[in-house]
């Protein structure tokens, strides 16, 4: 494989959306739940943040193992026909991804001041205001948010490799294509398929990156 | 003088233990109530229960003649102006700091630029208007911290310890400041302070709150020519 490849290019793109995809969608959950568990008090509050973090250093693989065997044929979700698509993967990747944005975010907004939102509340905020306030407050950590739960899955091989299956033009990542040249003794295909991961990952997070320090320097 | 708020047999408890017992206090349009006592006197807690911030285990707070139950906490809260110890400033700059309240209310920015500035003027930091909140000394933030207040134009001004944390010369000098806008303005006002120098510079009246419990009311004059008990005159005696 070389770079003037089209299927190089094709695994890339298709690398890029997956992941981004699922990062997105860790966003949209990790978010608010991240943000409710560090702002309220109810029973359980702790085991919840106990589960999340743990949640945080979950294996790959057993989350493939878990997500192949309810999306299989004969499993739960069997006839929704998922299995070895990358919606598989882009499931498989919210559950890795999912736990760290929300156990950071819940990190990120409880080293604020908790009187902040005693002012915000004085100065006329709604609640939705008053969240909204806390989140542009704490900005630079929920980036720093952002950019590891994107790191924990555009890098991780285990979880696509079980979901997706590896096939080519429709489930092949960076990553599951690295293990495939790897098993075949290519390694000049997967040094060159490593170096272009690591340039994509290097890219994303240096934007990120000079975004947040941008702000921190204002 | 019409009355602005009422309070009426005012109880909150934390662990079993009384904070609070306010049987009956008045304030009128345009004072300035300032309420005294040492550390743990349940100063703080008074003024998060008129923020409605924390709800009293049970009294009655009548706002412009109606229970400020009847409001909303959310339009009730866009009726005052809360000042706290620390200037708890958004990592944003001065402009945006003291506009925040105003944008809550989602007013046209015509008309925040208007007030901002106006208000910038009137605390004299208007050449920090661009500058980073991170950037600013403690009295320039205080100084933030009360415009962000005023610029709501609030019918009830809430003022937490607002000079606690300065040095003794910015202090005096914010303490004239606040001093003559609350005259120009008329604003109403309670602060509490356990710094009766401070008291007796602001306030029209001065409340005694000791554990809870509210001694005495009245001008600086009454309170610190005929304290009402011995209680209160050791407190005052102390300083």
């Amino acid at each position: 494989m070389y770079f003037n490849n089209p299927d190089i290019w094709e695994i890339t793109l298709l690398s890029l959306k997956v992941s981004a995809l699922a990062t997105l969608i860790s966003l949209l959950i990790g978010l608010p739940i991240g943000t409710g568990l560090a702002l309220g008090r109810f029973p359980g509050r702790n085991l919840l943040l106990s589960l999340i973090n743990t949640g945080m250093a979950l294996p790959p693989v057993v989350v493939g193992l878990v997500v192949a065997m309810s999306l299989w044929r004969s499993g739960p979700l069997g006839d929704l026909h998922l299995i070895y698509t990358p919606a598989a993967i882009v499931i498989a990747q919210v559950i890795i991804a999912a736990p760290v944005v929300t156990g950071l975010t819940s990190a990120a907004l409880q080293q604020l001041d908790l009187r902040l939102r005693l002012q915000l509340y004085g100065l006329g905020a709604s609640r939705a205001q008053m969240i909204f306030s806390l989140w542009r407050q704490a900005r630079l950590p929920l980036l720093a948010a952002l950019m590891a739960g994107f790191g924990s899955v555009i890098s991780e091989v285990g979880a696509s490799m079980m979901v997706g299956g590896n096939i080519l033009h429709q489930t092949r990542v960076l990553t599951t294509a690295i293990v495939l040249e790897t098993n075949m003794g290519d390694f000049q295909s997967a040094i060159a398929l490593g170096i272009l991961l690591l340039l994509i990952t290097f890219l994303i997070n240096a934007a990120l990156t000079w975004i947040q320090q941008s702000g921190a320097k204002r | 003088m019409s009355t602005l708020l009422e309070i009426r047999n005012l109880c909150l408890t934390r662990d079993r233990r009384s904070v609070l017992a306010i049987e009956h206090l008045i304030v009128e349009s345009g004072q300035v109530l300032v309420v005294v006592g040492p550390n743990g006197a349940g100063k703080s807690s008074l003024l998060l229960v008129l923020a409605h911030l924390l709800k009293p285990d049970q009294g009655e707070i009548l706002f412009d003649g109606l229970p400020s139950d009847a409001l909303r906490d959310l339009d009730y809260r866009r009726r005052i102006g809360l000042v706290l110890q620390e200037p708890l400033l958004l990592d944003a700059s001065v402009f945006d700091n003291v506009a925040i309240g105003l944008r809550f209310r989602h007013l046209h920015t015509d008309e925040i630029t208007y007030r901002v500035e106006t208000w910038l003027g009137r605390l004299g930091i208007s050449d920090l208007r661009r500058r980073s909140s991170k950037k600013l000394s403690g009295g320039e933030a205080q100084r933030v911290s009360l415009a962000r207040a005023f610029v709501l134009e609030p019918q009830l001004l809430l003022l937490d310890e607002p000079f606690s944390s300065l040095d003794a010369p910015t202090r005096a000098h914010l303490l004239d400041d606040l001093h003559n806008l609350l005259a120009e303005t008329a604003t109403t006002t309670i602060m509490i302070t356990h710094d009766l120098k401070e008291a007796a510079r602001l306030a029209s009246r001065i409340a005694v709150l000791l554990d809870g419990k509210l001694h005495q009311v009245g001008t600086p004059q009454e309170v610190f020519a005929s304290p009402a008990d011995t209680e209160v005159a050791a407190f005052l005696g102390k300083y």
